[in-house]
């Protein structure tokens, strides 16, 4: 069985990939995954931990992350199809994102 | 593995079931009648939302938790419903003015505002990490999509895109600090995380990463300094009666899920809170009132107002005391009455033709020309400041005193003087309301019923409040620390 | 650690070698007629038309979006679907439980459908 470590380590190896994504890339497509990259770094978290306390609320916790994610992703399809539609562009740089 | 059936309470939920069931009878009643307008609509919410409250008031005052330990419904909880139930309420009252795109779907609108009501009321009563993500998520993606309602604007699609891209990122923190508690404790009761662990370095770094990556997240949703950028350009681009309701309920949220969090993270941890939320505090209200002063577009002014009552909030949440939360609690409601009050005025004031007009010249001479509106905003402002009679200067005399009754004078001093700071902008909007307009008469829009309502509404209260707080400081007598 | 990981990586290492093999013994083996049929992309033997990357009606989007949805929700299935037998004994909670779940998601295909998420033209 592979120890508890290398799974935590998985995971927040992959969650800061995921934060880093969010940061430096412009594509609003991207940073969608980036975000996705995030949650599964979660999910990756919780699963290893259910195993390791023999417990079953870690794992029904995954299955919710992944519905909201879906929920979450097909509107943020939604809203970036309307935008591109208004705009012609996915890029955040042009949608001045942090405006301050 | 032997199998206990929850308790099922319908009681303790009714007001939720209210609201769910009006929710979806307002998406599906456009699809089966066509004919079926915004007035019929509105009134079939306000029913919902009245029918909810009147459940609210039957659940019992002692703490219910029922639902496996999923729900629960204290006096902090249920007062905080009471709030929530008030924005929503005044906000669907001032769309009914307006919310300015005419190929709108009230149904949908409606809907997704009772959606994310919902959501609010879920993610304050609960200690369960599940239900907490799944309330939070559930009025985020329905807030996010209301930023967007107006998809024929690309100003309100990028508002909600920005608000969607951050909000899911912010997502993704809170969630990774959940697993890590719960990989810590190996419970999702927030309220047993510290019950028979014991804590040794490990542990405690994992509660610590944990606790931290938390509250990143809900720091997010509250809008406060380090992670407020969405904040002015959200709620810029989306339709005013969206961004009234975003800015108060969100926030009420928001701030009782920080009590919890910070309540029983207390418990066992030496986990520097006061200090934390010290620094947070004068730099919300600080950076808030600095950059409010420079704006020209009073919508954006009030959204970086609504950054610095974060920071008078965190004031209240700094003293950690049962005086302090029933302080945060009397401020939200007193702030959702204000600020929806003022959104109002200006969804109003601030559309003529097609237009929006939202900077601060073009309030020019609005005294004579809708005194009674005008008169409201006037008041709204005033409290906004922080000016005796009105319930907002109460409402920072109760949060400012929680705090110094725990010695937090140097705290208390700035925040004192960052109120001062503030009634400049504020005063700005006023003396511009009642200065003689040299331009030409513009007609404004008559007022509709529901707007006035919710203004007079809204008047009424921010004034009762202020001069007889002990209507309100009555209801919240039973909030108390420790939570159950 | 070292001792569970010698067999994946002798497996690795099979792989490796064997695909390599291949492609050096075609290399060396294979007769080379080169030719413009070969270089064009196989589109099922027709003539190929076009750069594949064009726009494509957003109504693909659309049912892509609801599918996605729909489909994740079956995720809640697989482990009603393990533990019903064992706790129907427990009474018809579980039962009304999965109805309940079920009539919420389809007053959400009620509504993608009078809506006309699902016609097509």
């Amino acid at each position: 069985m592979v120890p508890l470590p290398y799974y935590l380590t998985l995971a927040a190896v992959l969650f800061v990939i995921g934060v880093i994504g969010v940061l430096i890339r412009r594509n609003a497509l991207v940073i969608f995954m980036s975000i996705e990259l995030m949650l599964n770094a979660a999910n990756l978290t919780f699963v290893a931990f259910a195993q390791e306390w023999r417990a079953l609320d870690g794992q029904i916790f995954v299955f919710f992350i992944m519905t909201v994610a879906a929920a979450e992703v097909a509107v943020g399809l939604a809203v970036i199809i309307s935008l591109f539609r208004l705009r012609k562009t996915v890029h955040v740089d042009d949608i001045h994102l942090l405006r301050g | 593995m032997t199998f206990t059936q929850p308790t099922i309470d319908l009681t303790a939920v009714s007001p939720l079931l209210a609201l769910l069931a009006t929710a979806i009878f307002l998406l599906l009643l456009p699809l089966f009648f066509r004919s079926a307008g915004r007035a019929l609509l509105a009134f079939v919410a306000v029913i919902g939302l009245l029918i909810s409250g009147v459940c609210l008031f039957r659940i019992p005052v002692v703490p219910i938790s029922g639902f496996d330990r999923l729900l629960l419904l204290d006096p902090l909880a249920i007062a905080v419903h009471g709030a929530l139930l008030l924005a929503a309420l005044l906000t669907l009252l001032i769309s009914l003015n307006r919310v300015e795109d005419e190929y709108l779907n009230y149904g949908e609108y409606f809907s997704l505002l009772l959606f994310s009501l919902i959501g609010m009321m879920i993610v304050t009563s609960t200690w369960n990490l599940l239900v907490l993500f799944l309330g939070l998520e559930l009025f985020s993606i329905a807030l996010y999509t209301l930023a967007g309602i107006r998809k024929m604007r690309a100003d309100s699609v990028e508002a909600s895109l920005k608000y969607l891209l951050l909000g899911a990122f912010a997502s993704g923190f809170l969630l990774y600090g959940m697993a890590l508690l719960y990989g810590a404790s190996g419970t999702l009761q927030l309220n047993e995380m510290m019950l028979g662990i014991e804590a040794d370095a490990s542990t405690l770094a994992l509660i610590y990463a944990g606790v931290i990556l938390l509250f990143i997240g809900l720091a997010f949703k509250a809008a406060l300094v380090p992670f407020h950028m969405w904040t002015p350009d959200v709620y810029e681009g989306s339709a005013t009666p969206v961004s009234a309701f975003m800015s108060t309920a969100t926030k009420a949220a928001a701030f009782i899920v920080l009590i919890r969090l910070l309540a029983h993270s207390e418990l066992a941890i030496r986990f520097p809170w006061p200090q934390l939320l010290i620094v947070l505090a004068v730099l919300t209200m600080t950076v808030g009132n600095l950059l409010a002063i420079h704006q020209k577009n009073v919508k954006r002014m009030l959204a970086y107002s609504s950054i610095s009552h974060a920071g008078y909030l965190l004031v209240g949440l700094t003293a950690a005391s049962s005086s302090g939360d029933q302080a945060v609690l009397f401020y939200l409601f007193v702030y959702t009455a204000m600020n929806i009050g003022a959104f109002g005025v200006l969804s109003h004031m601030g559309v003529s033709n097609a237009d929006e007009r939202v900077d601060f010249e073009s309030y020019r001479g609005m005294g004579y020309r809708s005194p009674f509106a005008a008169l409201c905003l006037a008041v709204f402002m005033f409290s906004l400041s922080g000016l005796p009679p009105f319930s907002g200067f109460i409402g920072k005399l109760y949060l400012f005193s929680a705090a110094v009754e725990k010695g937090y004078v140097a705290l208390v001093v700035i925040a004192v003087l960052n109120s001062v700071a503030s009634v400049y902008y504020y005063m700005r909007l006023v003396v511009n309301l009642y200065m003689r307009d040299p331009a030409e008469e513009l007609s404004l829009p008559r007022a509709n019923a529901g707007l006035k309502a919710a203004l007079f509404i809204a008047l009424l209260l921010t004034v009762l409040w202020g001069i007889y707080p002990s209507l309100l400081t009555d209801l919240l007598a039973g909030i108390s620390r420790p939570l159950p | 650690m070292p001792l569970e990981i010698i067999p994946i990586l002798a497996l690795l290492l099979v792989v490796l070698g064997v695909v390599g093999a291949i492609y050096l013994l075609t290399y060396l083996l294979g007769p080379r007629r080169p030719g413009d049929v070969k270089l064009s992309p196989y589109e099922s033997g027709k003539e190929p038309i076009g750069d594949a990357r064009i726009r494509f009606p957003i109504r693909f989007y659309l049912i892509a979006m609801l599918f996605v949805l729909f489909d994740i929700e079956l995720v809640f299935f697989y482990p009603w679907a393990v533990v019903y037998r064992k706790l129907l004994s427990a009474g018809s909670f579980i039962l009304i439980e999965m109805v309940i779940f079920i009539a919420l998601l389809l007053i959400g295909y009620v509504y993608a459908w009078k809506r006309g998420a699902l016609q097509w033209d």
